[in-house]
């Protein structure tokens, strides 16, 4: 091996994403052992179709946290983005790429109001979003009356299926909807994150705003990027939720925003800003969706899932947290 | 300022709310009130509707508290709502299985020990989340995100997800009787905030708080013992939650795993409504209690105009950001 692949590798093992990828593997194997269901392509295929949604928001929140800020109002941008892109295309009859981009408009749109509250108001991120959140949600339900859609276009509840292959007898599976949007995502979000301009101006914001604003980063600009950015993510993960839900429910939404906190914290992104990688999302929210299929096909009752869900993150945190001070107490004694 | 001799009424209230938030707060319910008198008339001032509006506030306000106290710390506590459904659960358990057969006393002294074992429940949720904050050094958000999970999965294990119901006369009381035509969740609600604000303002370990929310690490070097006071207050915190749950439990005659999870963002908005900083260091109990009157006020008026409690929703979050936006808006942000 060369010289600078072993001392990136070395790199590596020291990592937060290097501990997360152990826990997977050995829960992994654990559970391939325990159940012969679990490492089948079918329990695989229909992972990454169940947690797309979860998926794609949470690459929206990852760049929103290095950025230094913080959004939970995407669930509510989500229900909105899906009622209105789904009503116009029942109404005016659409295609897969109007109704995307309205979607990506809607949220776009939601996002940047966010930002610029945040920044013309001088309003910390949490409480414009804790406000945005009740702003869009009640205004939607207030309108609609909370009303759900049952009827969608043929062509949207047929979706799409590529590469189809055979599996065994009776089984066939394809890139869906779900898995080639949560695809996109990441490799959109990894690009922007980390072969961008604009990326490495993000991360420097979020680190440290006051010396990013002297660099002369253009600050209003990267939070309304970040913020439309994530709100695009909600619009787009909404269209895939309601595609794989075949209905559109604007109150099932709500209320799960910290599920996708949860995934993106354990990939190790900081709530301080300037900290996170996509590979730690993508394993946070491996890590998640393993745990919660597996209690299931162990036959534990899925009553007890956010039990295990709740230990995971509390023990991950706690040792994120003690192995950080041990590192820093060692530094300050050489 | 104030003797600004020529200074209009618009100006002057721009001014009275700019010179801080609880005068912000009391112009707000005072436009409200004027607002909604004349939409409404004199129903919003009947006896009913104040009873009513008294007995929706309590368990809300018992739980905005508790929420508070981390957030003057610098934290935030996301495990209020999960810390008071488990502990609910464990006292409608407990009342549910020991008190059919009993009467009198030992009726009387189960219902004491389940309502202890509840605050036990809650206390122990509180030591683990100051333990993981103080201790292990997690951010609040994250241990609390950890703990919330935890004990909802602990409540919706234990209860299959299924509702407990039917208690005796007295736990029904506390969130349906009233003394002297006061809501006896309302008394316990103002022994709730009585206490903790004279803890806040009138003891050295309301200072320390105060101290750490504004910078942890120079209350550290001044020989604070940080860790301590933290592990205290999210114990604190968690107790409050513990009293939320007796309160919400009487009140529906029933315990579960999912009651009031809407209630969790409405905490942080009541808090920091009431000009509690969610970056800590600064806040006080009459702001929080002026800002879940003004919630309670819009939401009760709405009810009589016959408008959507999501308009409720619409509207709070608006206000918020309004609130929020009063410092910037009449020059006096920092920077």
């Amino acid at each position: 091996m060369p010289e600078s692949h072993i001392a990136s590798f070395s790199r590596f093992r020291r990592s937060h994403e290097f501990w997360l990828l152990i826990v997977i593997l050995g829960l992994c194997s654990g559970l391939g052992f325990a159940n012969a269901q679990f490492l089948t392509m079918q329990n695989l295929f229909d992972l990454l179709t169940s947690y797309a949604f979860v998926g794609i928001l949470a690459l929206g929140l990852l760049v929103v946290l290095i950025a230094g800020g913080i959004d939970i109002s995407f669930t509510a941008t989500a229900s909105v983005a899906q009622y209105v892109t789904l009503s116009i295309a029942n109404a005016y009859g659409a295609n897969w790429i109007s109704v995307f981009a309205i979607a990506i408009g809607i949220g776009g749109a939601l996002g940047a109001l966010n930002a610029i509250f945040i920044q013309k108001l001088r309003i910390p991120s949490i409480i414009v979003s804790v406000a945005t959140l009740n702003i869009f949600y009640g205004l939607l339900i207030f309108f609609t009356g909370g009303k759900y859609i049952y009827s969608l276009p043929d062509w949207f509840a047929t979706g799409i299926f590529w590469f189809e292959f055979e599996w065994g007898k009776d089984s066939s599976y394809g890139v869906n909807l779900q898995i080639l949007a949560l695809a996109l995502a990441f490799l959109v979000t990894w690009l922007l994150l980390n072969r961008t301009n604009i990326g490495r101006q993000i991360y420097a914001m979020g680190g440290n705003t006051d010396a990013a604003q002297r660099l002369g980063f253009h600050i209003f600009g990267l939070n309304i990027l970040v913020y439309s950015y994530m709100g695009v993510m909600a619009g787009i993960a909404s269209l895939v939720q309601a595609q794989l839900a075949q209905s559109v429910a604007p109150t099932v939404l709500v209320g799960k925003e910290l599920d996708v906190v949860a995934a993106v914290v354990l990939g190790g992104a900081s709530l301080m800003g300037g900290v996170g990688t996509v590979l730690g999302t993508f394993l946070g929210l491996t890590l998640l969706a393993v745990l919660q299929n597996g209690i299931i096909l162990l036959g534990v009752s899925s009553y007890w899932s956010p039990l295990f869900v709740g230990l995971v993150i509390l023990i991950s945190v706690s040792a994120t947290a003690w192995s950080q001070r041990e590192r820093r107490t060692r530094s300050v004694r050489a | 300022m104030s003797n600004a001799p020529a200074l209009s009424l618009p100006r002057r209230m721009v001014a009275l709310a700019s010179s801080g938030t609880v005068a912000t707060l009391i112009l707000l319910l005072l436009a409200l009130w004027v607002v909604f008198a004349i939409m409404i008339g004199d129903r919003f001032f009947s006896v009913d509707t104040l009873q009513s509006m008294a007995f929706q506030m309590p368990e809300l306000g018992i739980l905005s508290l508790a929420m508070m106290l981390a957030l003057l710390s610098g934290g935030l506590n996301l495990s209020i709502i999960a810390t008071a459904n488990l502990s609910g659960l464990t006292i409608a358990f407990l009342l549910t299985h020991y008190i059919p057969g009993t009467q009198g006393l030992a009726s009387a002294g189960i219902q004491v020990l389940a309502i202890a074992a509840g605050f036990a429940v809650a206390a122990l949720v509180g030591l683990l989340n100051g333990f993981v904050i103080a201790y292990l050094g997690v951010s609040p958000i994250l241990a609390t995100l950890g703990t919330m999970t935890l004990c909802k999965g602990l409540a919706i294990g234990l209860s299959r997800g299924n509702v407990i119901s039917g208690f005796p006369e007295p736990i029904v009381f506390i969130g349906n009787g009233t003394v002297f035509g006061v809501p006896f969740a309302l008394i316990v609600l103002a022994f709730c905030a009585l206490p903790v604000a004279l803890m806040l303002n009138a003891t050295p370990f309301g200072a320390k708080v105060y101290m750490i929310g504004s910078n942890e690490k120079a209350t550290r070097y001044s020989g604070v013992n940080t860790r301590a006071v933290l592990l205290k207050l999210y114990v604190l915190s968690s107790l409050l939650a513990g009293v939320a749950a007796v309160v919400m439990l009487a009140r529906f005659n029933s315990a579960n795993a999912a009651y009031g999870e809407s209630y969790l963002l409405v905490t942080i908005l009541a808090a920091v409504l009431g000009g509690i900083d969610p970056f800590g260091g600064f806040g006080k109990v009459g702001g929080l209690l002026l800002a879940l009157i003004i919630l309670q006020v819009i939401s009760s008026a709405f009810n009589l105009l016959n408008l959507s409690q999501f308009l409720t929703l619409a509207i709070w979050g608006g206000i918020l950001i309004a609130v929020a936006a009063v410092p910037r808006l009449s020059g006096k942000a920092p920077r």
